[in-house]
This record gives C-alpha cells, structure tokens and sequence, in this order.
C-alpha cells in the first residue's frame, strides 16, 4: 500500500475503488501447508474407523496431531504474508472478516487450509455460494459436530450455529427450528482429507418444520429456507458494515444495503461496490472510526514498512498477545472486534509494537553519542533493554526485524523540514494527530532527517490514534 | 478521605521506586489499604458448559445410570460425600474442603428460558442479563461502576487473563486484565506514554480516540502500582506448574500485599465435552484440584482463608443422557462450588436435582444464578446489589 500513497492522494474515489476491485480480481492460490508425512498417513484412508484400523502407533499418531499443529501455525503466518505483500488488498481483508464470522477451531491442517482457501476464493462472490461450501467443509462439520448428527441421535450444535451466527443472527428463530433444522443435516460428515459425504443411512427423511415451512427438507434445503430470508441479508450487511464502515450503525443504511444485497441474490462484490460509492463512506465521522484488529495493526505496520523478519514466529505470540490468534478463534462466534479488543494490557502492547520492532531494528546501528539528544533519545534507547525484560516472560522473544526503509523515506523528498512532522502524521494516521509537535520531537533522533523520519514515524505509530481506521 | 488516599499513593510509590519500602510505610498504609475483614471474591469460570452431573454425582439415583450407560460415574469410584452424593474422583481437594465446612455445593443453579449457545449462555452469566436481554456491561464491571466512581487506579477488580471478560467491563470502568503484573508494567513504563497521554487533549466525546487515551491513562496509573504491590509479600508456597496453578499464585501474591483488588477472576476450560468426555473433563478436574488446594493451603497459612471466597461456574450444564459419541451436548442447569473458610452454610446446601423432574431431557433450574450474584454482592462484598442486578433478588444464607 506504502507504494500506492502517491496515486491514492491525486485519483478519484471511483478510480480507487475500481483498481482496488481490479487488484482483487484474480482468484487466490491454494496455500498448500501441509506436510508429506501427513499426506503420506492419510493417503487413501477416508474414515477414523480406517485409520484406526491401519494401526498407527501411539507415536505415530501423536506425531502426526504435532505435525499438524505445526503446519497450522505455519498456514498462519504463510495467510499473514499474503496479507502483507499480495495486490488483492481488499480480497484478504473480505477473508479476515469471513474467517472470524465462519469460525472454526480445528487441529487438522487440511481442514484448517481448505476452509480458508472456501473463504479466500469466495470472499469477493456470492455468500449463498458461500454459505453453501462452507457448511460443507470439514472444518465446520467437525468443529459444530455435524460428524455425530445422526437421525435418532440428533447433535444440534451445527443448526443452531447456522442459524445464530452465519444467517439471522439471534431472535429470528425458535428453538424448533433448531430441533428441526438439525434433522435436516442428519448424515452431513466429512472424511479424514477433508471431503463432504453425505451418510444417507444416518438422515431424517422425515417431514421437517422450519421457519413455517413443512417438508422432507435436507440441509441444502434448509440453507436455501435461510438464504430466502431477507433477515439474513441484512444481518450479514449489518456484520459488513460494523467491520469496513464503523462500529455505531447507522440503521438506514444498514437497511438500505440489506435490501440491496438481498436483491443481488448476496452479490458480495456488489455490496461492497454499494460501500465504496456512498458518499457517506467518506464522512468524517466514518474515517477512523474503528479499533483495527490485531492482525489489521500488523499488517498495516508491515505494509507501510517494509521488513525481513528474522524469527516469524514471534508473530504468533503477537497475534496471541493482542487476543487475535489466526485460526484460533475465541468460540463460534468469532472475535467481537471493536472496544473488545482494548484493555489494559492489549492497548500497552499494542502502542510498544511499533519501538519494539524498530529498536530491535537499531540496536546495534545507532549509538547515541550526542548528549544533546540523550533526554529524548534515551527514552527509546532504554527500550532493548526493556524489551528484553518483557520478552523473558515470553520464552526471550524480540522482533528481529530489518525495516526496508528505502522507499518510505522517498515520499518526503520533497518535504521541507518544517513540514516533516505533519507530513509523516497524514500518512501514518487517519485521525487527526493530537501528539503535539514538541512532545515528538523529545523523543525522535533529531540529528538527522533520515533519522527524524524514521524515529517520529515509529512514535507516530505508537500512539491511540495509529490504532484507529 | 479520597485527598488521603492520593496523597499516600504517590508517597507509596515514590518510596517503592527507591526499591524498598521503609518499614514504618509500610506499617502506616495497612489500615489504609486492607481493613481488617477486607473480603475478596475470586471467580474460577469453567468455560465450555462443565457436564455438572458428573461432577456433583447422584450416586444413589438409577436414572442417572441408566441414562448414562457409559459415562456414569461409578459409586465406588467416585469420592463419596454423602449416601446419595460423590464427588468427580479428580476432586479429592474439594472432598477434603467438604469434610472440613469449607466447601458448599449449590445444585440447579440456572435461569429462566435457557440458551444452549456457548457466546449466547456465558453472556448471561456474564453480564447477569435475562435470557431474552441484552446487556454490554457484565456484573462485575457494574459493580466497579457502582463501587469505584472516583477511584483514580481502577484495581478494584481484575482478571488474570491477556483478554478481559465482559463480566469485568462497565459502563464507565472496566477492570484490568493481566496475566502476569510485570508483564504489563513493562509494557507500560515508557515516559513518552506519559508524556503523551498527559498531552491529550480530552473533548469527552464518545469517539474512539478519547477512549483509547482514557483506558491508556488509567493503564499508567495502575500498572506501577499493581506492579509493586505484587513484589511485596510474593508467596512462597509451591503451586502446580500449569496454567491454573500460576494464576492462583499471582493471586494470592496480590492478596497477601496492600492492593484494593476486592475481586479476582480467572478461568479454566475448555468443558465443552460433545466427544470424548472423560478424559476431557478428568484432565481439566486435576488442573483445578491440584490448583485450588495449593491455594487454599497457601490462604489458610497466611491466616486469609476466612477473607477469601473462590466460586466456581459454567455457561450451562450439559443434557442428562449421554450423546453417541462418548460425551454430553449443551443442557442447562447446573451446579456451583463455594470454598473459603467463612461459609455460614457448608455441604449440600440445597436439594441434587430431580431427575424424574425434567424438561425434554434436561433439569429444570431451581435457582437463580442471579441470586447467587445478588447474595455475594451485597454480604461479601457489600454492594448495593440491587442497582448493579437492576432488579431485586432473594438472598441466600451461605454468608
């Protein structure tokens, strides 16, 4: 994005909103995890029953959950870089809003990478599709228990989820339809590679009644029932528009986007088009008017800045820090989002991210040598020292990363030095910046330009205001 | 009385920075911070809906074996209370509690028109909300609301936890989530923090920003000082090494020091035991044993065991009969464990639940949940329950 500043400033809002789409455009690739002993295991096999019966070891299972729980952590970063470099900005920002509001918590990889790859290829088309491909994915029937729904022996945790989280959204249904709507998806499973099978012996055909329907419905018919109904659409653009708009809803536009999306048959690029062209989209009170998520404050730090990270992991640790684990969600319901994710401890890490990263950076590069500077500067030269307090607590851990500074620092060429500080502000920030100037200056390297920009840019991006979009 | 308070504050921690604190400090903040008989509750939340009829066991009841061919807990393997009555065999802390009057055991505890979902349950329970109310403040959130209104270090009550719970979050004071006070106190002691947070210029308007500033400025405040009150009298009992057991330890570090905290939570999980529920629920079980009477032992030799209620509960309980898969599905009902040393009612304080009494396959609730909340609030921790609750309700006698 850092690349795109220059043309963002002078093209019209149209033009913008056309390339990010046009960016977006392509279909994703498969982000492939996992591991060849994992494949080599499973190949062939499509029950527990059958692998149980190939007789793995005791070790050779616990192998095989390790290795998966490995490659999970890998998919999660592999998700993150791709969020980092890829074109298709608004594509993996679709994604991170439909993989919390389809969440799911699974130990299989493959599960875990076929989900997200649903999520990813769909996350710009049409939620009905969807919607559809989703409940049918092994991640979803296993996490809700649809595996152990059988006729006689109903388990309705996968059709209350349907109902609550993924279409109407609570108070739109009885706890009938629940009953009911779990008899519909009696014999919906998944096998062991992740496949959809549909276990005909373990399926209600009985007449169902749900939502004021009655017939011998399955679970595509029941997904259809829901589709039908004009709730779900605007509960989905109610959940859209607290995620890309502002967290206070604006009813009347919520409305009006729920018909419209209902209208295109869930269309979601079209919705999102609806967005993008509202003039209201770019009022005041909707810039900045949002607590990003923990993955959205990495992200953005690393799309404007640019690094080689040294030990990735630690991402993992960040992203748990600050409560949002990629594939880990909270419960079904994803994460809340918004004032949720501030308190005490997650907004302090979150303001320290920015000097951590770059004191790691700097460590060994800048020596300070100028007493002039020391008052201001030793408050960031304090910070390895600190950091290595705090990183103790998390088995030694720091950002070792090297910021590509290179192509930041062109943007102010043209800057004159007075204006530096209110410049870097007005990229860095998309509220006003209440930093005054000569509180910044205490605690930036005044001893160069380079090192002006570098320094207030971090602080800038230490504030409550970097975390807002 | 709020002018004192500040007052020794910044004494109390300008003299703490000098790395230790004078003795006759020291000896001048005790009545000031921990009046004698100061209570403090410490909520263990079992996330994931914990299967209650396997934990408070109706030994004597065949319904309960005959639901349950598989899962039921054999008499002689559970720990046996009473003649009707055993106890999960993990809980072998708990039964010693129970032969000593330190334990109560409320059963049926629920409310009116159950959820079965997870977020939708635990939010009830949380914010003590109807079943058909919504509510974005949890009950102890509004009891900081209600206790802490002018408190300028809001440590009233705090969650051992990176993520703080809606329980602990009120209209205007939320309470602190921690996992580990050194951790946040170096996350935070930074002068351009404090120089920038004094800088803010607060318009007081509901925007997003002014809230970040207050939560960071509060943050400052309170890290320092939870920080060294937590380096004043560390335990130095043994815990278990696990993930309760360090929770407990922090707690009590912070109990036996000067804080203010009155209200602790911490929680343990996940219960959620559709499949394979033994194993489950036995390994969790140990983890809270193994914890809580390390803590207990700790509060009991400390002389706090008097002063400090640890209560325990879950979203719901699970259905009567065993499900296909080795384990339970979402039911409703449940029961809660009350440990401290200064219980008036000890034991089974009400009646194991009906089984021949059931609701399509699940118990019916008997009490309130919000009765319970209603009883701590106002005779442990002397609160003006009504207001925090919204409404009036009975209150129960175990304190």
């Amino acid at each position: 994005m850092a690349e795109d500043l220059d043309q963002l400033q002078t093209a019209s809002q149209k033009n913008v909103a056309n390339a990010i789409f046009k960016a977006s455009a392509r279909s994703p690739q498969y982000i492939d995890i996992a591991n060849d002993y994992l494949k080599g295991l499973t190949m062939g096999i499509d029950d527990v029953v059958k692998l149980q019966k190939k007789g793995l070891s005791q070790d050779e299972k616990k192998q095989m959950r390790k290795q998966s729980q490995e490659d999970i952590k890998s998919l999660n970063l592999a998700w993150l870089n791709e969020m980092v470099n890829t074109d298709a900005q608004l594509r993996e920002k679709m994604s991170l809003f439909w993989h919390s509001h389809f969440a799911s918590r699974n130990l299989n990889i493959y599960y875990q990478q076929l989900l997200l790859d649903t999520i990813r290829k769909n996350a710009l088309g049409n939620f009905a599709d969807l919607l559809r491909e989703v409940s049918k994915s092994a991640a979803m029937i296993n996490f809700l228990n649809n595996n152990q729904n059988r006729k006689d022996h109903p388990n309705e945790n996968f059709a209350r989820e349907v109902m609550e989280l993924f279409t109407l959204g609570r108070g739109n249904y009885s706890e009938e339809d629940v009953k009911e709507g779990a008899r519909a998806f009696t014999g919906w499973g998944a096998n062991l590679q992740g496949d959809f099978v549909f276990r005909k012996f373990q399926h209600d055909n009985g007449d169902k009644n749900f939502l004021g329907k009655t017939g011998n419905f399955d679970g595509d018919d029941v997904l259809n029932i829901l589709l039908e109904q004009k709730q779900t659409a605007n509960f989905i653009a109610k959940k859209i528009y607290r995620f890309f708009v502002n967290d206070d809803i604006d009813d009347s536009k919520v409305a009006w986007l729920g018909n419209r999306f209902h209208q295109s048959n869930y269309d979601i690029r079209a919705l999102m088009e609806d967005i993008f062209a509202s003039d209201w989209f770019y009022e005041e009170k909707n810039i900045g008017a949002r607590i990003k998520s923990p993955v959205e404050l990495i992200v953005g730090i690393r799309r404007m800045l640019p690094m080689d990270i040294e030990n990735e992991d630690v991402l993992l640790i960040v992203q748990r820090l600050l409560g949002q684990l990629l594939f880990y969600p909270p419960n079904v319901a994803g994460w809340p989002g918004g004032a949720n994710w501030i308190d005490s401890s997650t907004l302090m890490f979150r303001l320290r991210i920015p000097q951590i990263i770059y004191a790691s950076d700097q460590f060994d590069l800048q020596p300070k040598e100028d007493d002039d500077q020391a008052m201001g500067i030793k408050e960031m030269n304090d910070g390895p020292m600190r950091i290595k307090g705090f990183g103790k607590i998390n088995g030694g851990q720091m950002i070792k990363a090297q910021i590509s500074w290179d192509k930041y620092l062109k943007k102010f060429d043209d800057v004159q030095k007075e204006n530096l500080a209110n410049e870097i502000a007005s990229i860095i920030l998309q509220v006003q910046n209440g930093v005054a100037e000569n509180t910044l200056r205490k605690f930036t390297d005044n001893s160069s330009r380079e090192g002006f920009i570098k320094s207030a840019t971090i602080q800038l991006m230490s504030t409550p205001e970097y975390q807002l979009c | 009385m709020l002018i004192k308070r500040r007052q020794f504050l910044q004494a109390g921690s300008l003299a703490a920075t000098s790395f230790m604190l004078p003795k006759f400090l020291k000896a001048f903040e005790k009545p000031m911070m921990v009046p004698q008989g100061n209570k403090v509750l410490v909520v263990l939340q079992l996330s994931g809906g914990n299967d209650g009829l396997n934990t408070v066991i109706p030994v004597g009841n065949d319904i309960y074996y005959r639901v349950r061919p598989h899962l039921g807990i054999e008499k002689v393997k559970s720990l046996i209370l009473t003649e009707a009555v055993g106890l999960h065999p993990s809980l072998t802390a708990l039964r010693d509690l129970y032969n000593d009057g330190s334990l109560g055991i409320l059963n049926s505890v629920g409310y009116p028109n159950p959820d079965r979902s997870h977020f939708r349950s635990m939010d009830i329970w949380q914010t003590a909300s109807e079943s058909n109310g919504f509510m974005s403040t949890g009950w102890l959130g509004r009891y900081l609301d209600a206790q802490c209104s002018g408190c300028d270090k809001p440590t009233q009550a705090m969650e051992i936890d990176d993520i703080l719970s809606l329980a602990l979050k009120g209209e205007r004071i939320k309470g602190l989530a921690l996992k580990d006070p050194a951790r946040l106190y170096n996350t935070s002691h930074q002068k351009y923090f404090k120089d920038i947070s004094a800088g803010h210029q607060d318009e007081h308007t509901e925007k997003p920003v002014d809230y970040l500033y207050k939560v960071m400025a509060e943050t400052l405040s309170s890290a320092e000082y939870i920080y060294q009150q937590s380096k004043l009298h560390p335990t130095s009992a043994q815990y278990p090494k696990t993930g309760l057991g360090k929770d407990l330890q922090t707690i009590a570090s912070l109990i036996f020091s000067d804080i203010n905290t009155k209200v602790y939570y911490v929680s343990l999980g996940s219960f959620d035991t559709h499949v394979n529920q033994q194993a489950q629920q036995q390994r969790l079980f140990t983890e809270m044993n193994d914890a809580v009477k390390a803590f207990v032992s700790d509060l009991k030799s400390n002389n706090r065991f008097q002063d400090v209620m640890l209560m325990t509960f879950s979203e719901f309980g699970r259905r009567v009969s065993q499900n296909a898969s080795g384990g339970t599905d979402h039911g409703t009902a449940n029961n809660m464990f009350l440990v401290s040393g200064g219980l008036k009612q000890k034991g089974m304080i009400d009646a194991m639940p009906d089984l021949n009494d059931l609701n399509e396959g699940d118990l019916k609730y008997q009490l309130d949940f919000k009765s319970v909340y209603a009883t701590v609030l106002n005779k442990w921790l002397g609160a003006d329950d009504k207001k925090i609750l919204g409404k009036s309700f009975s209150h129960l006698d175990f304190i």
